[in-house]
């Protein structure tokens, strides 16, 4: 995504539908790739959501759908192979050794570059993580390709067969496709829990195609001294949660907060906000939602005194039901959400909470 | 000890609205401001600055007006401030933009060579945290991203260990200078400008280079050209076909609204009424 365009000089002009031919060098790249991200043992979920997007996308172009794993030799990266052929991978790549034990900047650029420079795939997704994105970045340079970070939709253009990237632009306000013409492979990050999981097929199996890392330790700079595991039950965990009661600026004052929290204890409900709440330091950063937050899909999510821009919107609508709180009637949360009232959410929440409340004893007596 | 800190001025996207009816940005009156993640990658620059002495240099690419941010950081206690700005670097995308940063860093080394780059995590108006990554792969720097702390600096062995983020955890990492930064938003926080700071930003003579100051080698690497990225089309989110069932009773009292949409709810989508019940108990 172009970084600096937005205070250049010139606005960048759209390139529209030109016309183009791919250099035949590069046309020789085929695939859709997908890098297996794992830390300590566990594969990231945005991996295998990842292996559910590159099968679409692999399937319209008729391709091949790889997992590339970076491991330690033996049973584990194996199971990391096994498990990527049952979402959705036809073959996998893996490099195994001892030096992969720990993500590391310097031996998983050198790796994976390694490999996309010998197998030629044309399409390579990442999860934007914090190991995604700092591999990425790395990678996309060393290749000198172009990378679109964070995208919410990945498509094949039918015209060019170029991936089309779709990332919200303008701190939010506004999408943009981005698409990366005579330069391959095409990169795109992508953050977790944007696209769905895909089905899990026990039956699936795929062949590993073995490559050596070929550098050794005293080679490498960077040493992990330790890694500290978070203790969970200290964060909010919005990204799996199956409710959330989220609260933005229209809840007017940080005391009126408190009713986002009344509603979601009577729910079992995770809390969440926009950035201007978390900015003004409202509620802590992990409980923002939206493009610079988590991404979510709850089954269900209330959102009270929200406006629904995109910055906001593109980390919430996969949600299964919205319940939207708004006392301007044509804000564009009533867009997308499932039910609207309009009204006040300092007077509409208190109800809500005492609606569900009286909802939950009624059925425990039925129950 | 010299560290460049990469800065960006940016709109404040908190202020940015869209057209109700053009769709299109309305940037009049949109303040622009320091990248907020670059502020606490400046603050980490200066504390050691402060600890173990030596010079802190900002650096930024941009039009002319991000002179503007440059003072701001000159305000908070940078010593020098060098502004990258021409005409061919305007469109340029992340590959392009680390290109130009990290030749006009080359530049500044002549002069006092760099230990640390820091930058920011990533902008609020491109958000792709991609330029300090391509910044370090072409200067051959240690990445180190997502740093929360800075628990040791040997100087004298050019050895730094950091606190970094990572998934599920924090990596606690030892490598070698020169290295690059991007720190993690809420482990500091910006010290006021001192009044001392303040004067001195108003008179200081910043530096500008065009692409011949910033020893552009290869103009094709840089711009529009020199970006493999190429923005399609840029569009407002459709509306989707259904739009939000509102709620309406006659009365339109609070209580009557939220029975009413609880009944509604639990008809039109009864397994919420099991997901509901799972959660709160």
């Amino acid at each position: 995504m172009s970084d600096a365009n937005e205070t250049s000089q010139a606005p960048k002009k759209p390139a529209g539908r030109r016309k183009f031919e791919l250099d035949p060098a590069l046309a020789a790249y085929k695939g859709v790739w997908v890098f297996i991200e794992h830390e300590r043992g566990k594969v990231h979920t945005v991996s295998w959501e990842l292996l559910g997007e590159g099968r679409k996308l692999a399937d319209k172009l008729g391709v091949e759908l790889a997992g590339v794993v970076l491991g330690t030799p033996g049973d584990m990266s194996r199971s990391f192979c096994a498990e990527a052929f049952r979402h959705g991978a036809d073959l996998c790549y893996l490099m195994e050794d001892e030096l992969l034990k720990d993500y590391r900047n310097e031996p998983f650029t050198k790796g994976l570059t390694d490999l996309v420079n010998r197998y030629q795939p044309e399409i390579l997704l990442l999860g934007a993580t914090t190991q995604g994105r700092d591999l990425a970045g790395s990678v996309a340079t060393t290749l000198q390709t172009g990378l679109t970070a964070d995208c919410t939709e990945l498509a094949i253009d039918p015209e060019n067969r170029s991936l089309a990237a779709t990332r919200p632009t303008f701190g939010g306000s506004l999408l943009c496709t981005i698409v990366t013409l005579n330069y391959r492979p095409q990169m795109a990050t992508v953050r977790p829990r944007v696209m769905a999981m895909p089905e899990r097929d026990e039956s699936r199996s795929g062949r590993i195609v073995e490559h050596p890392l070929g550098i050794v330790e005293a080679s490498i700079i960077t040493k992990v001294l330790e890694f500290i595991p978070d203790n969970l039950q200290d964060k909010p965990q919005l990204a799996f949660a199956d409710i959330i009661v989220a609260g933005g600026r229209g809840l007017k004052k940080p005391e009126n907060f408190h009713l986002i929290w009344e509603l979601a204890k009577v729910l079992g409900a995770e809390v969440g906000a926009t950035r201007p709440l978390v900015q003004d330091g409202w509620v802590e950063a992990d409980r923002q939602v939206g493009q610079s937050g988590k991404t979510v899909r709850p089954k269900l999510y209330i959102a009270a005194g929200i406006s629904g821009a995109v910055q906001h919107r593109v980390g919430m609508e996969a949600s299964d039901v919205i319940i939207a709180i708004n006392s301007d009637p044509n804000a564009p949360i009533f867009d997308f959400a499932t039910y609207g009232i309009v009204g006040n959410a300092m007077t509409i929440l208190p109800a809500l909470t005492e609606a569900f409340r009286q909802h939950l004893a009624t059925a425990k007596l039925a129950g | 000890m010299h560290i460049v800190v990469c800065i960006k001025q940016v709109p404040d996207s908190a202020q940015i609205r869209v057209h109700p009816v053009t769709n299109t940005i309305m940037r009049q009156g949109v303040p622009a401001i320091v990248n907020p993640y670059d502020l606490y990658s400046l603050e980490e620059a200066l504390r050691l600055k402060d600890k173990y002495g030596g010079r802190v240099t900002v650096l930024s690419m941009g039009p002319p007006q991000a002179e503007a941010a440059l003072r701001k950081a000159i305000s908070f206690g940078a010593d020098d401030a060098i502004l990258v700005t021409d005409r061919v670097f305007a469109g340029s995308d992340t590959l392009a933009t680390s290109y130009a940063l990290a030749s006009a860093i080359r530049q500044i080394q002549k002069d006092m060579p760099v230990d640390m780059v820091f930058a920011g995590k990533q902008t609020i108006d491109g958000d792709t945290a991609q330029v300090g990554p391509g910044i370090a792969k072409r200067l051959d720097m240690q990445l180190l991203t997502y740093v929360s702390s800075i628990p040791a600096l040997d100087m004298e062995n050019r050895e730094i260990t950091v606190e970094r983020r990572a998934e599920g955890g924090v990596q606690v990492l030892r490598t070698k200078l020169p290295c690059l930064v991007t720190v993690l938003e809420g482990n500091n926080e910006m010290r006021f400008a001192t009044m001392a700071n303040m004067f001195r930003a108003a008179r200081y003579p910043l530096k500008v280079w065009d692409k011949d100051g910033a020893g552009i080698e290869d103009i094709t690497k840089t711009g529009l050209k020199g970006s493999p990225t190429i923005v399609s089309k840029v569009f407002a989110p459709t509306a989707k076909t259904v739009k939000a069932e509102i709620i309406d009773t006659e009365s339109n009292q609070p209580k009557d609204l939220a029975v009413t949409l609880l009944a509604k709810m639990f008809t039109q989508h009864p397994q919420l009424q099991r997901e509901i019940g799972k959660s709160a108990n």
